[in-house]
């Protein structure tokens, strides 16, 4: 059965390991469903954190084969219920003066917020859990969207619960 | 400190490496290391294209144990260098291999001689480096020869820039390496090792499969005993043959597609497989559903992403199987499994490799039988890819490790004569064969002159049945006898080698075929014998594709 994942994957900051790394996944006919990267705290380390479908020997072996390649420091599987999870989205929906209240009510119920409005559209900033941000989107839908782009996940895992 | 040129940091840190012998094909981008190579310490030989060149590092490699080391220029030399590359990978041959590359400023312009060798080689290396700063040479040729001969071993490439190798630096070769990603050395787990014994101990019809693992570790001597004390029969993969010395009672040979049916019966009806250092290659396992039915396995492998890759392993022993072995063995019980050791020989008395004899045409399995006789089974065998393979891995009795030299996971035809150089000059006082066929023979055909040059007693065995044999084969079986592209025109392979220089002699009796070959072993310098065998011979046994491997045809 096929689950969705979320892989938390520290690389060394090097030119070519998103490659190296989207790679081995396209070519061992692993499914992404997103991928982002970006710096960590410390300069000589890059966090990727990879979403995908699989069932759990793909996963196993997605797992084995990342941490086969030399620039893979370490891998964590998330654990969806102890973690923190957001998606980033901008939105861009067509937004004649007369849909405009109606539009800013909607992005007030989802706590996104509005970052850009011309005469007959508007740019809304969303962030979230997916789920949420597909959400918004579906809603948005009667209202034409123009362009939309998401980073696709990034999460971390909770801190220790102290008592 | 006094700087030096990238070129000379190139030299001193293979002098550090120990580096014995370099193979390559100079060209632009490397002309500046050339000119250091023309007064190094260690040799280096000049083949005639750098797959020769690759290939050679790769025998070279698997017959002694060493890293393999090769050089070729940027662009067309550097990809030439990928079916080497990917021969060395897919059977994780130590190796380091360095390609020249357009100047840093030129990079991605699409220079002259210029291909994206790090993107090229990504897939098919343990690793790989494109060199951007001179300081960063030695450091990166420390790295990679480490990661190329520790954990399971794999090639390296090294791509570097002409102008980094005439950039000077101050040469300090690093004490110790700096990977925080890569850490090869396992602890193996005492409990998982336990169980297996206790696995072990209780099973009646266990079996050990050694493979390439198994000589990469140098576990020969520890399996030997480990199989002796269990009284556990041994199967060898193609790439673990040697392993195991064959003439033993407990040996079993081959498994898989034409493997032996006492390997193949002895996997099926087994109730626990010992897997030491094998993959369970589609090759092994025929259809997987029907792959030992009954077995549990105890999986030993230094690559904890071979554990369950294919076949689901109960207990994965991650490690090096030799240290995981000797941890095993005393735990093992001296046991009595007589009743399988009597099923097991009876398989083997009555399932021998066979072949129909015919005195009016030359059957190459004789020829192999007759090399195995007249060596005494001891020489390097290195082949090419296609049935002269499969009869050289049945009908030569392999006892040590590293004498056979085989491309068995990639399957690259016109390995055999470059690794058959490179053998040569790794093992200078053994008898290297090159089993040839004709057509394999003729993808590297060039490199008799490297042999001829460097004066190579390589002694190469066409098996020249006209035709490519293999596909051949399945054509005859599986298409209805439609010879599509199979059937060879070839060239007058005798009057070639005399071209080159190099002695040479057809065989097309029978009755003549000893004293050729006792001739040609005692012929001081390379040797080539063109050998014309029965062109419908075919391999047997046989499991076709997608069957079970007990569901075995013909021999």
């Amino acid at each position: 059965m096929k689950h969705k994942h979320i892989l938390s994957v520290t690389v060394a900051n090097h030119p070519g390991v998103l490659t190296r790394i989207s790679g081995l996944l396209s070519r061992r006919n692993f499914n992404i469903d997103s991928l982002n990267v970006g710096e960590t705290d410390n300069p000589d380390y890059s966090r990727m954190t990879i979403e995908l479908s699989a069932d759990d020997r793909t996963l196993e072996q997605v797992k084995k084969q990342l941490d086969k390649l030399i620039e893979v420091i370490e891998i964590i599987e998330l654990d969806k219920s102890n973690i923190v999870d957001r998606d980033l989205a901008l939105i861009r929906v067509d937004c004649p003066k007369e849909n405009r209240s109606e539009i800013i009510q909607i992005v007030d119920t989802f706590r996104a917020k509005v970052v850009d409005l011309s005469k007959d559209s508007i740019m809304i900033e969303a962030t979230g859990t997916e789920y949420k941000i597909e959400g918004l989107i579906e809603i948005l839908k009667e209202f034409g969207i123009r362009d939309i782009v998401r980073t696709g996940i990034v999460a971390l895992n909770r801190g220790q619960v102290t008592d | 400190m006094a700087k030096i040129s990238g070129a000379e940091i190139f030299i001193e840190s293979l002098k550090k490496e120990n580096v014995e012998v370099l193979f390559g094909y100079p060209g632009g981008a490397v002309i500046p290391i050339y000119d250091k190579l023309y007064d190094a310490p260690f040799k280096n030989v000049l083949t005639r294209h750098e797959q020769g060149a690759i290939h050679a590092a790769d025998g070279y490699a698997r017959s002694t144990g060493k890293v393999g080391v090769c050089i070729s220029t940027s662009g067309p030399g550097a990809t030439n260098l990928v079916t080497g590359l990917a021969t060395a990978y897919m059977d994780s041959v130590p190796m380091v291999a360095f390609s020249g590359q357009v100047s840093s400023s030129l990079l991605g312009k699409d220079a002259f001689q210029e291909a994206d060798v790090r993107g090229i080689t990504m897939p098919i290396t343990k690793h790989n480096y494109l060199v951007t700063d001179v300081k960063d040479l030695a450091r990166i040729i420390k790295e990679a020869f480490y990661i190329a001969s520790s954990g399971r071993p794999g090639p390296v490439l090294i791509d570097l820039p002409v102008d980094i190798t005439k950039e000077l630096a101050e040469f300090e070769y690093p004490e110790s390496i700096d990977l925080p990603g890569y850490n090869p050395e396992y602890n193996i787990d005492k409990d998982k090792l336990s169980e297996a014994a206790e696995l072990i101990n209780s099973s009646k019809k266990a079996v050990i499969f050694a493979g390439g693992g198994a000589i990469s570790s140098g576990a020969g001597n520890v399996l030997e005993a480990f199989a002796k004390k269990s009284r556990i029969p041994v199967i060898t993969s193609l790439m673990g043959l040697g392993a195991f010395p064959e003439d033993n009672e407990l040996s079993l040979g081959m498994p898989g597609m034409h493997g032996c049916r006492s390997a193949n019966y002895a996997l099926t009806e087994s109730d626990l497989i010992i897997a030491v250092g094998v993959r369970f290659d589609d090759r092994v396992t025929g259809k997987l559903d029907t792959f030992a039915p009954n077995a549990k396995v105890i999986h030993i492998d230094i690559d904890p992403a071979e554990i369950s890759k294919n076949v689901d392993a109960l207990i994965p022993l991650i490690g090096d199987a030799k240290e995981v072995l000797e941890g095993l063995s005393p735990l093992i019980k001296e046991s009595k499994k007589e009743a399988w050791i009597t099923q097991i020989c009876e398989w083997k008395t009555n399932n021998p490799y066979k072949y129909d004899d015919d005195s009016n045409e030359i059957k190459p399995q004789y020829v192999i039988e007759e090399l195995n006789r007249l060596t005494d089974g001891k020489a390097v065998i290195v082949t090419e890819v296609g049935q002269n393979q499969m009869w050289a891995a049945q009908y030569y009795n392999y006892s040590v490790p590293r004498n056979f030299l085989s491309s068995g996971g990639l399957g690259t035809m016109g390995y055999g004569l470059p690794a058959a150089l490179g053998a040569q000059l790794g093992r200078k006082d053994d008898v290297v064969i090159d089993i040839s066929g004709d057509g394999s023979f003729q993808m590297n055909v060039q490199e008799l002159a490297t042999i001829k040059n460097y004066n190579l007693p390589v002694k190469i065995i066409i098996l020249n049945n006209s035709s490519l044999g293999m596909v051949r084969q399945w054509q005859e079986l599986f298409f209805e006898k439609r010879y599509s592209s199979t059937i060879l025109e070839n060239p007058d392979f005798v009057k070639l080698a005399e071209a080159y220089g190099i002695y040479a002699a057809r065989i097309e009796d029978a009755k003549e075929l000893s004293k050729a070959l006792e001739d040609a072993l005692n012929h001081d310098g390379p040797v080539l014998m063109d050998i014309k065998v029965a062109q419908e011979e075919n391999v047997f046994p046989m499991v076709p594709a997608g069957k079970g491997i007990q569901e075995m045809i013909g021999g």
